[in-house]
């Protein structure tokens, strides 16, 4: 019966607290630190890409915003500097809901910041709805999001749906065709995981709706390392474009295959890993051609200096895809608090939902509580640099095509 | 019904009324606290039903935890609660019937590996269905279900499998497995059916641990295989209910509620070094309680027992 004792002193500090409020709003004094807490996997299988993508952002952020003496609270008149509180969700949906909660119930936070995936997002989403916080997610991708947002007023779902990808993706590929570069033939492979399945299952109907020919087709289990069958039936089914919907080492291991056969397609995609920084460290020149998500704006001096400066904290490059994104997307928080005023989260989530902002992306206005034409979606390594080729919108690349052949 | 029993069970009945009334006095973090307690007291003490008396210890709760989630996720926004929590039982129990008729001659660490290598089986059978037969791999479950609702579910869950518990033991398959337990060579010898025994006993343990997933679903929004049948499940059972002790049927109780409070103090704490801290943890109950805390209780009272015996 320990929740007995427990539950009597959480009653009478309920009434303490009760008492005490009204008499603390009619001061209302200025808080000596706004509290923004996250949940994120620091260990398990998850921890890899929050530590790419997520975590150097939030550093980032919460180290400029303290430097500069904290977020502009007008209410206040002044500058409030940013308490951070962390925890593992050790890569689990349940520790995760459970330690939203508690930097809610217990640890009081004014602000959240989102999980690292697409599970873990959807999974804290009712309790970030419930309790009104935004959430501004930017390692998410599901094809729910318009009506994830919809039901979820308070969500943000910056990197979209995969049929965003698979549309530009198709869109190069047919205007290619028209231009007699490549011909009609596709070969796909994808991981047997939900990136891989939801990826290849959008491409597959964008690519025969737009008459090209799937002559290769092949799903292959998480973990899989020999991909020498793989990548030899996809060279003799005499594709020009070769599609994988691959995981960081699956990505590795196909691109060393490739190479090693001197395996040359006209296009050549491959999935979560070749905007990586590791990467071009790994392929060097023989990086140049190979497609895939995301992109980099050939001359944005903003996202430059916004690489020197993860450099400089993490000692590593961030990825071209999601990390920009991802920083923007704080920068965006970071105006809307500064506009609002105040630490009102209806407000806040107001004008998220309706303000244009500056970021070192660009100007972004939301739409359906999603960025439009905001980043690329589609890249290429071009001179050591991943530039974006799609969608069209100032300052594309064009896309090179075929592939350079390997360097041995 | 003697005065004493009265007591006990009228005292049980006041325990049971209190805890249903812990979402109307807790806030949010609180009430997850309870569902994670009210969950892995349910998974350890189904997890005991099975392997206390019987000595075979099971790897494979997250294997029909998983089950129970996947139902929900695929049948949660077609059919009426009650009827999937049913469908969910049900899958359960004729899973466990197969499972236990193949395997339950099987003994000692073969079975320990068996049952690891059934949930990572099952995770790559669902996968390989949702890959190939649906092409979804990750599935939706929006059902109206809030989070107190599934607290007082897993609640009803938990009294349920005590009761299940207290009149299995009462019964002879109860003594049947007993004697299993003691020695199954004899038992085959006086006559008992022992495969029978266990199969039965198995299938009711799963059934349990199938609709705590069922019922834990809701809360996660998205399921995939590796939610579904995360691994860590099966252990952090198996440590809880050797920590509480399994030779009695609350025992695992008292290893749920420390283990769940030391993880929620560590991570809050350490949350950088939680996987640590939780490893120099394990070590020091292994070493210092290897009973269990219910053996160090009752070791204690009888010491002490025999402490007043030798005065007197």
């Amino acid at each position: 019966m320990k929740w007995n004792g427990k539950v009597l002193l959480g009653a009478a500090a309920a009434a303490a607290l009760a008492f005490s409020a009204p008499m603390l709003s009619a001061q209302d004094a200025a808080p000596k630190t706004i509290k923004v807490g996250y949940a994120i996997s620091k260990t398990g299988p998850n921890a890899g890409g929050a530590n790419i993508t997520q975590i150097p952002n939030y550093q980032l952020w919460v180290q400029e915003v303290n430097a500069k003496g904290g977020l502009l609270i007008k209410k206040y008149g002044k500058r409030i500097p940013i308490e951070v509180i962390e925890y593992d969700d050790r890569s689990n949906s349940e520790e995760a809901v459970r330690a939203v909660e508690r930097l809610i119930n217990q640890d009081k936070v004014d602000l959240l910041l989102p999980p690292w995936g697409t599970g873990i997002n959807l999974a804290v989403g009712p309790t970030f709805n419930k309790h009104n916080f935004p959430q501004i997610t930017f390692s998410a991708v599901t094809d729910r999001a318009p009506e994830l947002a919809k039901r979820w007023p308070n969500s943000f779902w910056f990197l979209g749906t995969s049929k965003q990808y698979v549309d530009a993706l198709v869109d190069l590929l047919v205007k290619l065709r028209k231009e007699g570069k490549i011909n009609d033939q596709i070969a796909m492979v994808s991981v047997a995981d939900s990136f891989g399945i939801d990826l290849s299952k959008a491409a597959r109907a964008g690519f025969e709706k737009a008459g090209f020919k799937i002559v290769f087709d092949k799903s292959y289990p998480v973990g899989t390392q020999d991909m020498a069958p793989i990548v030899g039936e996809a060279e003799r089914s005499k594709a020009d474009t070769f599609v994988a919907f691959s995981y960081p080492p699956d990505t590795v291991a196909i691109v060393d295959q490739a190479r090693l056969t001197s395996y040359a397609p006209k296009v050549m995609f491959t999935g979560v890993g070749t905007f990586f920084p590791l990467f071009p460290q790994r392929f060097g020149e023989n990086a140049e051609g190979v497609v895939s998500l995301g992109g980099w704006s050939k001359d944005n001096k903003a996202t430059m200096e916004y690489r020197e400066k993860i450099r400089k904290l993490v000692n590593r490059d961030p990825d071209y895809w999601g990390s920009q994104i991802g920083y923007s997307s704080l920068q965006m928080l970071e105006q809307a608090i500064e506009r609002v005023g105040s630490l009102d989260r209806t407000a806040i989530i107001k004008e998220l939902q309706n303000g244009t902002f500056d970021t070192v992306i660009g100007k972004i206005k939301l739409e359906n509580n999603m960025p439009k034409d905001a980043y690329w979606l589609l890249g290429q390594w071009q001179d050591g640099l991943y530039v974006g080729v799609a969608p069209q919108r100032p300052g594309v690349a064009e896309l090179r095509v075929p592939k350079a052949p390997w360097k041995k | 019904m003697s005065a004493r029993n009265l007591v006990i069970v009228l005292a049980l009945a006041g325990l049971v009324a209190l805890l249903a009334l812990v979402p109307s006095v807790a806030n949010g973090y609180q009430l997850s606290l309870a569902i994670n307690i009210m969950n892995y007291t349910v998974l350890a003490t189904a997890w005991t039903l099975f392997s206390g008396p019987t000595r075979y210890v099971s790897l494979a709760t997250v294997a029909f935890f998983g089950i129970g989630a996947y139902t929900v996720a695929v049948l949660g926004e077609v059919l009426a609660w009650p009827l999937v929590l049913l469908i969910a039982f049900v899958i359960g129990f004729m899973l466990s019937l197969l499972v236990g008729l193949s395997t339950l001659r099987l003994s000692g660490v073969y079975f320990v590996i068996f049952t690891f290598g059934l949930a990572e089986l099952v995770r790559q059978l669902v996968t390989w269905y949702e890959v190939n037969v649906t092409r979804t791999l990750g599935r939706y479950v929006f059902v109206d279900i809030t989070t107190e609702q599934i607290y007082w579910q897993l609640l009803a869950l938990a009294v349920a499998v005590f009761i299940s518990g207290w009149l299995i033991q009462r019964s002879k398959l109860g003594l049947a497995l007993r004697v299993i337990g003691d020695d199954e060579a004899v038992a085959r010898h006086v006559g008992i059916n022992t495969t029978m025994a266990k199969v039965v006993l198995f299938a009711f343990s799963a059934s349990f641990m199938t609709l705590a997933g069922a019922v834990m679903a809701p809360r996660w929004t998205y399921i995939d295989p590796a939610i579904a049948f995360n691994p860590v499940v099966s252990f952090q059972v198996l440590i809880m209910a050797l920590l509480g002790g399994v030779h009695r049927l609350y025992g695992p109780v008292f290893g749920v509620i420390p283990l769940a409070l030391l993880f929620e103090f560590l991570l809050a704490k350490f949350p950088n070094h939680f996987s640590i801290m939780v490893g120099i943890a394990f070590l020091l109950i292994v070493y210092a309680i290897p009973r269990g805390i219910v053996g160090l209780i009752e070791g204690a009272q009888l010491s002490l027992h025999r402490l007043k015996g030798a005065k007197a």
